[in-house]
């Protein structure tokens, strides 16, 4: 502990008295007090010996907390030199495509790890020890500010009034009546006045002091969030395929909820349009206006039981569009893709080649086609093979996937006139007939399609951990930007009025308010000595 | 309706154009007479707020012709972001009475508009994604806070010209000297810009893009670089040929009207050296010299204290709620996002190495520059070449 000569005890480390501002190291050289963190014994500049404190004193200062910001600043720009993993094609293998794509640039922006920049260890560490420089640089501040503030008393040592950035002295015929006039000038202007001897304290703005550790306190809670991802049942991101008309189990829900699509709708601005017309005589027509799937989201009220068909109750039914998510029970699905006029069935006529004659249509539905399509009267097609993305490749005809693309089939069709059967290959304006010429040929008629929607499925339960972290941030930057603390001394020493002020920020604005108070008054205006001393000729 | 609008914007353009010689006509007044208040300020500060209502002007109607607000391309971005930038010298005027900001600010602003408009003007319809309520809120917001944040540069600028030494050659005149150059650069491109426009030169080409497809790309500046193995069309024939042709994966056509502008920059640039016989900023030093460097260095931090928060709200906070909404995400990495992200990281820094490390004066003068130059890469860089999820620049 330091005593002062004012009587009040000060935690050691103590710059200046928290009582009455005396400094404790008198340095010549400087005429200005720094007034800083009110020169209060800070934890960092006392205790310098255990591993402990060379921790806190690292992370505590703000040197090294402005490194920290400007490394994860050039690191977050080199990630956007070219395009990360997650904004590459799908199916492309990342080596070869940041190869063939950006050649060198592109091999050593992946050889280094830069695809994948914002998801690596090291930027991990750097956005950690932010984390850990927000908390330890504030507490190292906040605790013994708070500390000082509270302690300050009205009357101050004259070598700190001397001192301040702002002060003037003033001989008055009368200072208990200067004093008082000071005081009401004061108290317009909003000052909170504390009066000791005749001396005045007017104060404003102190809560401004606490914005800086308000909106760290936001950031850490931010960051916390972040992490937050981490943890199992906290963040489900998945898609969902759906085609009009087909009702599916929502992925990530454990099969408790199922969602029928009755249809995708696209639509694009009209070209008639009397608005945009001039734009779309440029680029065309098809720019799009609405991506839409009107969707029922059922809840399956047999989820858990073992073996059990779904049983679906309809709970809400929903547009679901860009800019307007489906939200249920923490989950939001969101209108992200599509595609349309998927193949959904196909048409055939069975036909005599040589009359023309029809005996029968058949309705393939391609994601599902049955084996044998009974046509009566001794008329039977059967599918003996089917290729839903047909493709020729080295072992004969393949199918590249299971979405009907491509549909091919093998029918054999069975007449009274045939009774063995007849083989043959129908393909997409393909009809090939490979064990020799047919009586008998199935006619394409027709197709229905369909549209396919894509929706995002998405439950993020650390939202309301960040937005809260932002507004905490907001509230701590406004606070601190938007309000100054401002302080003014206004003291008697023996027959002359001594003036000294001081403010975190914007001089301009107290020098103004200072111009206002002593308008009027006896009391000679105070000079910024800063500006004084710094002013060339 | 939308020729209304563009003949507001139009006025507004001539306005601050006016109002600038005035600022220019106060500060030679206020050599004679050092009093605060002068007619020629007088008349700057009225010509410029009629010219920020015919822009407000401008801004409604076409917010009434086109069904949305238009903030939506380029273009109405930026001319919405030179507003502000009027909006916010008018504010910090009122607080500061300084003219010599008003000469360097109204300037700042009207190449801002006039680079804008050298993007497509058209009313351009929102795709589902841009259809949204935080369309207006996001944008309007995040422009807002640049634009007062430009005003720090503005600020910033002013105070180089005054401290920066120009009696030897150093260091500091050489890169006070690049800030100069980049301005008078985007005026080259204005400049080529409009002259090719007005000729109604056009070059097409058919060339090979990096999928190895046959694609075709208009010209509206003769091009000084092709694209890959690109060859004029038949009806372009007899237009100038490309001196080199680039590989496939350079977008060829901006790199030429990056070319045009730098060769704009750089003639106008020694055109102004060989007549003025000075370096620029050495040539602009005697209108600064009044200037009150601790108020002039207290309007450029105070001017970063105001926008930083606004900047925050508009660029981060209304941007991921928006982003949350329409992209399922609330951050995505996308390059305009991580570019909103390093803007702040340095106002950040530039606020604490202020608070804390005391770099006042010229240092925070400098970083208040170099904050302009981010914003500037985020808003044209960024749309024009790292194109992303937000580039609705197109071409």
């Amino acid at each position: 502990m330091i005593e002062c000569e004012c009587g009040h005890k000060n935690p050691i480390g103590t710059e200046l008295c928290e009582s009455c501002g005396k400094p404790f190291h008198e340095e010549t050289e400087q005429k200005l007090l720094d007034m800083r963190y009110e020169g209060v014994a800070r934890r960092s500049k006392t205790y310098q010996t255990t591993i402990i404190d060379k921790i806190w004193n690292f992370f505590s200062s703000v040197k090294v907390g402005i490194w920290i910001i400007v490394l994860t600043l050039i690191a977050s720009a080199i990630g956007t030199i070219l395009p990360q993993e997650m904004y590459i094609p799908p199916n492309v293998y990342p080596a070869q495509y940041y190869k063939e794509q950006y050649g060198v640039v592109g091999y050593i922006f992946y050889t280094l790890g830069f695809h994948n920049l914002y998801g690596s260890w090291w930027y991990m560490l750097l956005l950690a020890s932010m984390g850990l420089s927000l908390i330890i640089a504030s507490l190292d501040r906040v605790v013994p500010l708070y500390r000082a503030l509270k302690k300050q008393s009205v009357t101050r040592h004259t070598s700190f009034l001397k001192r301040q950035r702002i002060f003037g002295i003033s001989r008055v015929p009368n200072p208990h009546e200067t004093i008082k006039q000071v005081e009401q000038k004061l108290k317009e202007k909003h000052y909170q006045i504390r009066k000791e001897n005749g001396n005045i304290l007017a104060e404003k703005g102190r809560f401004s002091r606490w914005g800086p550790y308000v909106n760290h306190l936001g950031l850490v809670i931010v960051l916390i969030g972040a992490m937050l991802r981490f943890f199992p049942g906290m963040y489900v991101d998945e898609v969902l395929w759906i085609r009009d008309g087909e009702t599916e189990a929502i992925p990530g829900t454990d099969r408790k909820y199922y969602l029928k699509s009755e249809r995708f709708i696209l639509e694009t601005y009209d070209q008639d349009d009397k608005k945009f017309q001039e734009i779309i005589k440029k680029v065309g027509n098809g720019i799009p206006k609405n991506y839409q799937t009107d969707a029922i989201l059922y809840e399956n009220k047999n989820v858990g039981i073992a073996g059990a068909e779904p049983k679906l109750v309809k709970l809400k039914q929903q547009s679901i569009k860009v800019n307007h998510p489906l939200k249920f029970d923490g989950f939001a699905l969101y209108q992200t893709s599509y595609k349309l006029n998927e193949f959904h069935k196909m048409y055939f006529k069975l036909e005599e080649k040589e009359t023309g004659k029809t005996f029968g249509e058949i309705e393939v539905d391609l994601l599902n086609p049955k084996s044998t399509y009974n046509l009566g009267n001794g008329y039977k097609v059967e599918i003996l093979e089917y290729f839903p993305d047909f493709e020729f490749g080295d072992k004969g005809p393949t199918t590249k996937s299971k979405i009907p693309n491509n549909p091919a089939f093998v029918f054999k069709m069975y007449t009274p006139k045939t009774k063995d059967g007849e083989i043959s290959f129908v393909a997409i304006r393909q009809n090939l007939e490979p064990f020799g010429e047919n009586k008998f040929k199935m006619t394409f008629t027709k197709l229905d399609v369909r549209n396919v929607t894509a929706l995002t499925v998405r439950k993020d339960r650390t939202l309301g951990v960040i937005a809260f972290g932002g507004l905490i941030f907001m509230i701590g930057l406004v606070q601190g930007m938007y309000w100054n603390h401002r302080r003014i001394w206004v003291q008697i020493v023996g027959n002359e009025i001594w003036m000294a002020a001081h403010t975190n920020k914007n001089w301009y604005g107290l020098k103004k308010e200072i111009d206002y108070v002593i308008k009027d008054t006896d009391l000679t205006k105070p000079q910024d000595q800063k500006e004084h001393k710094g002013e060339v000729a | 309706m939308a020729q209304l609008s563009s003949t507001l914007l139009y006025i507004a353009f001539i306005l601050y154009l006016i109002g600038t010689f005035f600022f220019g006509g106060a500060i030679r007044d206020k050599r004679k007479e050092r009093t605060g208040k002068n007619r020629w300020s007088q008349l700057g500060i009225t010509t410029a707020i009629i010219g920020f209502l015919s822009q407000l002007g401008y801004f409604i109607t076409r917010w009434i012709a086109a069904g949305h607000a238009p903030v939506s391309n380029l273009f109405e971005f930026t001319t919405f972001f030179g507003m502000m930038l009027v909006a916010a010298f008018i504010i910090i005027y009122f607080i500061y009475k300084i003219s010599i900001l008003g000469l360097f600010a109204l300037p700042v602003a009207l190449l801002v508009i006039a680079y804008a408009s050298m993007f497509p003007r058209e009313i351009t319809p929102l795709i589902p994604a841009l259809q949204s309520d935080w369309l207006q809120i996001h944008v309007t917001t995040a422009a807002t806070g640049e634009a007062i944040l430009a005003v720090s540069f503005v600020a910033g600028l002013i105070y180089l010209i005054r401290v920066v030494d120009q009696s030897k050659p150093s260091k500091r005149t050489f890169w006070l000297e690049v800030v100069m150059f980049c301005l008078i650069t985007t005026l080259g491109f204005v400049l080529v810009s409009t002259s090719f426009g007005l000729a109604d030169y056009e070059a097409k080409f058919t060339w090979i893009d990096k999928n190895k497809q046959q694609a075709e790309v208009v010209y509206d500046m003769p091009a000084l670089v092709g694209p890959h193995e690109g060859k004029l069309t038949k009806e372009s024939a007899g237009r100038f040929e490309p001196l080199v042709y680039m590989p496939a994966i350079i977008n060829a056509k901006k790199l030429n009207t990056v070319i045009w502008s730098l060769i704009g920059g750089i003639v106008l640039y020694v055109l102004f050296r060989l007549v003025l016989r000075k370096r620029i900023a050495a040539a602009l030093q005697p209108l600064v010299k009044n200037v009150n460097l601790d108020l002039t260095d207290e309007i450029s931090y105070r001017a970063v204290a105001i926008g930083f928060p606004v900047f925050t709200l508009g660029a981060l906070i209304f941007a991921m709620i928006w982003a949350q909404i329409a992209w399922t995400r609330f951050w995505g990495w996308d390059p305009k996002e991580v570019w909103a992200l390093i803007t702040w990281l340095f106002y950040a820094a530039f606020l604490h190495l202020r608070l804390s490390k005391g770099w006042h004066g010229e240092k925070s003068a400098w970083l208040a520059v170099i904050g302009f130059a981010i914003i500037m890469f985020n808003l044209v860089a960024v749309n024009l070449v790292i194109a992303g999820l937000h580039s609705y620049a197109g071409t």
